[in-house]
């Protein structure tokens, strides 16, 4: 359930703003509220994860504290974000772990962590942690090559189910039906919207962030957390397919397609979540949700532990220390994925199914 | 303790309690050039131009700094004058039509000299002020609407306050908020200086030049009480409530030549919940032409139907503060929910009239008289709102001439009524140079005025959307530009 005076204050807000509409140029969300009357809870589902947080319309306010409407978009509407995340966490029981989520990631992680060093203690023994190996299949020496891919793998098309089942419930948590959803044309532009973050463009001027100077900034590292975590998945797939198709085996040399993407995908990460973290630390509290915070820094820490020590591993895999650093480079990756559904991630999927419905909405529109 | 709240003590915060407390104990020596007073678009208009033609400046708003901006942070666009469309703007607005818009308005009740000065001047506005920071609605996304005669600031006024601000501070000129000026101080038929208020006295101000720009006197109402009666107690202030006009009534005291019908004042009717002071836009109400109004006795007092509502609402406060009480009743039926723009507020709804006039506070034998007579007028029509129709009443006084429409259908709705008072048309006389005029009709050499509280010399009645924002951009460069060459020699 959303809880009730979150979905009121929601409303309350949606409605003054369409008695006002001076922000209408600033983002999707307001055109979007333009086009109805009354805002019902499939509405204001939507409307929610339709706002990206750009907050221009907080500092551009007429009816901001301390006028006695109180309003605050971005936080009212990032408190009912949260609310679907909560309501759309399946399975439902886990919905929890975005309660306390820096907590929860946090022991996920370490739990993760323990769950490797057993498996590489039982399979290999204690001393494969600080020992050194050269070559082909030195990582499998540390880790058997079934243990480490089969669970993953199991654990990958998993999220991916799950992160499935969470947007169809979202999509129709919204009002919407689900053959509207997968027309190319809509998905067309809500990837087209994705790929250049067209809504934190402030209307042309950037974001009110992280404080009331318009800037491009938050938009930029974003993009590179995006990119960058493109990049590393792409290295990834195809480091799986150099093992499957072209029996070539891991660690792969510096100059290889694998260590080439994942390395430029792990920097441009790094510098993208290191600089979102950084900016979110120096942020105006005022429009922001406390809780959203704590999602974002959960997921953005665990982000950026995770390309680091990709990185330390790629510099020292040739030491002894390759062990000990492999347990904990795939205890965080295993950890990242284990907790995509329940953290900041799935703003990704909600997002873009918000934008898909803007489209059909959009589409029909002259 | 969570993450969470550890992070959320940022730098920023101490950031902004540094400079809080900077502002309350504001360094107010040195010389300056030209002090403005105000904080609303012209005051800005006019710091900024006299610090770009070199002057020192100092700015003094009697608003907190989370309030300023005056009238100013309410408005959307602005009107000026440009040859062709571009971005922001659809098509061509001349001089000769906006002139005329202008005579149409104002009835004639504008200075000529001034009304073509402000028109001229206008031209290609929008590029000045992008290069102060201002912002406008970007062109053609979706529903945007815009507009061939006006250009809309995207967010609203308060962004284009706020990038203003920006821009001052940036330019080095300083800003106090919360300083209220209470008189002003002349010597030799010069501005000598300002008296400003502050918690243990009285401070004298001195400057080279001064620019007034401090808005009108429609939120005082002790001051509208002097024309409207008790019956201002009632009204509504739409806009500011830092707007009481204090230093209009100073100068004016000193012998300023005013300008502008005192009694009169721009007035909407708004929804009657509304906040006291500053609900701006929002509790505006467009309901009117799609039903009756009644006053509290139940009768109506008006053709809600004369013309379409852009061409009436302006008349409605007037009407609504002439009724007992100052409040009215916009009444509906469900035919014609969402024919109008969504209102701030709920309508009051019943099922039956007798339930609605209960919830009014009216009597509903004289209400269910009033909608039984009107019904009973109608004569068949086609209902078309987007043309003066040929749905009216015959023999009903006073009649409703378009989209009468039978009160049958239930839901009954209503939206209770009260005066929204915008501005007032009360100022000083100026010239071309935006120096005050005195009764004897010699100027202020190193005083000029901007704004609001000279819009009178051109505004001299009436209403035109964006145009108070244009006097004010236009008179704040002229007046800026001249007191910093005043005061540089």
């Amino acid at each position: 359930m959303l809880a009730a005076n979150v979905l009121k204050e929601a409303e309350r807000v949606m409605t003054i703003c369409n008695a006002c509409r001076y922000c209408e140029g600033y983002c999707a969300v307001f055109p979007a509220m333009e086009r109805r009357l009354t805002f019902s809870k499939e509405d204001l589902i939507y409307l929610a994860n339709l706002c990206h947080d750009c907050r221009a319309c907080y500092y551009a306010c007429q009816y901001a504290q301390p006028h006695e409407f109180d309003l605050n978009v971005p936080k009212s509407l990032g408190e009912l974000r949260i609310e679907t995340y909560r309501e759309f966490a399946w399975p439902p029981l886990f919905s929890g772990l975005l309660r306390r989520n820096p907590l929860s990631v946090g022991l996920i992680t370490a739990l993760c962590f323990m769950m490797i060093l057993l498996l590489l203690i039982a399979s290999r023994g204690a001393k494969a942690l600080f020992s050194a190996y050269a070559g082909a299949r030195a990582f499998y020496a540390v880790i058997p090559y079934i243990s480490l891919v089969l669970p993953i793998t199991a654990l990958g098309f998993g999220v991916l189910a799950v992160l499935t089942k969470q947007m169809v419930s979202f999509w129709r948590g919204m009002g919407s039906n689900i053959s509207a959803m997968t027309r190319l044309q809509v998905n067309l532009y809500a990837v087209w919207d994705v790929l250049r973050l067209r809504y934190l463009d402030g209307g042309g001027y950037g974001c009110n962030y992280p404080d009331d100077r318009f800037s491009f900034i938050r938009r930029w590292l974003h993009h590179l957390v995006f990119y960058g975590f493109m990049l590393c998945i792409i290295s990834t797939g195809l480091a799986g397919a150099y093992h499957h198709f072209l029996h070539r085996y891991a660690p792969y040399p510096l100059w290889s397609w694998p260590v080439i993407l994942g390395t430029a995908g792990g920097t441009i990460l790094l510098i993208g979540t290191a600089g979102l973290l950084y900016l979110k630390m120096r942020m105006d509290p005022e429009p922001a949700v406390l809780h959203m915070l704590s999602l974002d820094m959960g997921f953005l820490l665990l982000l950026f532990l995770t390309s680091l020590t990709g990185m330390v591993l790629l510099v020292f895999r040739e030491s002894s220390a390759m062990g000990s650093l492999l347990a904990i480079h795939i205890a965080l990756v295993v950890a990242l994925f284990a907790t995509l559904p329940y953290g900041k991630f799935v703003h990704a999927i909600y997002r873009y199914a918000a934008l898909v419905r803007n489209a059909i909405e959009r589409s029909h529109v002259p | 303790m969570s993450i969470g709240s550890i992070l959320m003590k940022p730098k920023r915060f101490r950031l902004i309690d540094k400079a809080a407390r900077r502002h309350s104990t504001v360094d107010l020596s040195g010389t300056i050039d030209v002090l403005v007073v105000g904080g609303g678009n012209a005051a800005l208009c006019a710091a900024i131009a006299a610090r770009r033609a070199g002057a020192t400046v100092m700015l003094l708003e009697c608003a907190p700094k989370a309030l300023r901006g005056g009238n100013s942070r309410h408005t959307r666009n602005i009107r000026y004058l440009h040859t062709s469309g571009d971005a922001h703007l659809t098509g061509p607005y001349l001089e000769n039509e906006f002139w005329n818009d202008l005579l149409q308005v104002t009835g004639g009740h504008t200075n000529e000299k001034l009304a073509r000065l402000t028109i001229r001047k206008s031209a290609s506005l929008g590029e000045w002020m992008k290069q102060q920071g201002g912002r406008f609605q970007p062109p053609l996304r979706g529903t945007l609407h815009l507009s061939r005669t006006n250009a809309h600031f995207l967010g609203g006024g308060k962004a284009l306050m706020n990038a203003y601000y920006t821009t001052a501070d940036k330019l080095g000129i300083k800003i106090i908020y919360d300083c209220e000026v209470s008189d002003l101080g002349f010597c030799d038929g010069l501005f000598s200086h300002v008296i400003i208020e502050e918690p243990g006295g009285y401070r004298k101000l001195t400057a080279a030049s001064a620019v007034v720009a401090s808005g009108g006197f429609q939120a005082d109402l002790s001051w509208l009480k002097q024309f409207w009666g008790d019956s201002a107690e009632n009204f509504i202030i739409r806009g500011t409530p830092y707007d009481k006009g204090r230093v209009l009534r100073k100068l004016l005291d000193h012998g300023a030549k005013r300008v502008g019908d005192p009694r009169q004042c721009h007035a909407v009717a708004v929804d009657a919940r509304a906040p006291k002071s500053d609900g701006g836009i929002v509790t505006r109400l467009d309901c009117i032409p799609f039903g009756i109004v009644v006053n509290s006795d139940g009768q109506r007092f008006y053709d809600e139907g004369e013309d379409f509502w852009p061409k009436r609402y302006a008349i409605w406060g007037r009407l609504v503060a002439q009724q007992p009480n100052q409040t009215a009743y916009s009444i509906f039926d469900s035919k014609s929910k969402g024919e109008f723009m969504p209102s701030v507020f709920a309508a009051i709804e019943s099922d039956s009239l007798r339930g609605l006039a209960a919830k009014l506070d009216l009597s509903a034998s004289a209400l269910e008289a009033t909608v039984a007579n009107y019904n009973k007028s109608l004569r068949p029509g086609k209902f078309d709102p987007s043309i003066l129709d040929d749905c009216a009443t015959t023999g009903l006084v006073p009649p409703k001439s378009h989209w009468a429409l039978p009160l049958d259908t239930p839901p009954f709705c209503a939206y209770p009524l009260r005066p929204g008072i915008t501005f007032t048309y009360l100022g000083v006389t100026v010239n071309e140079r935006a120096q005050v005029i005195m009764q004897d009709d010699r100027p202020v050499p190193n005083m000029f005025a901007a704004g609001e509280i000279m819009a009178g010399n051109i505004l001299g009645r009436g209403y035109m959307a964006g145009f108070g924002m244009t006097i004010g951009t236009v008179f704040g460069r002229i007046a800026g530009k001249e007191a910093a060459r005043c005061a540089r020699g």
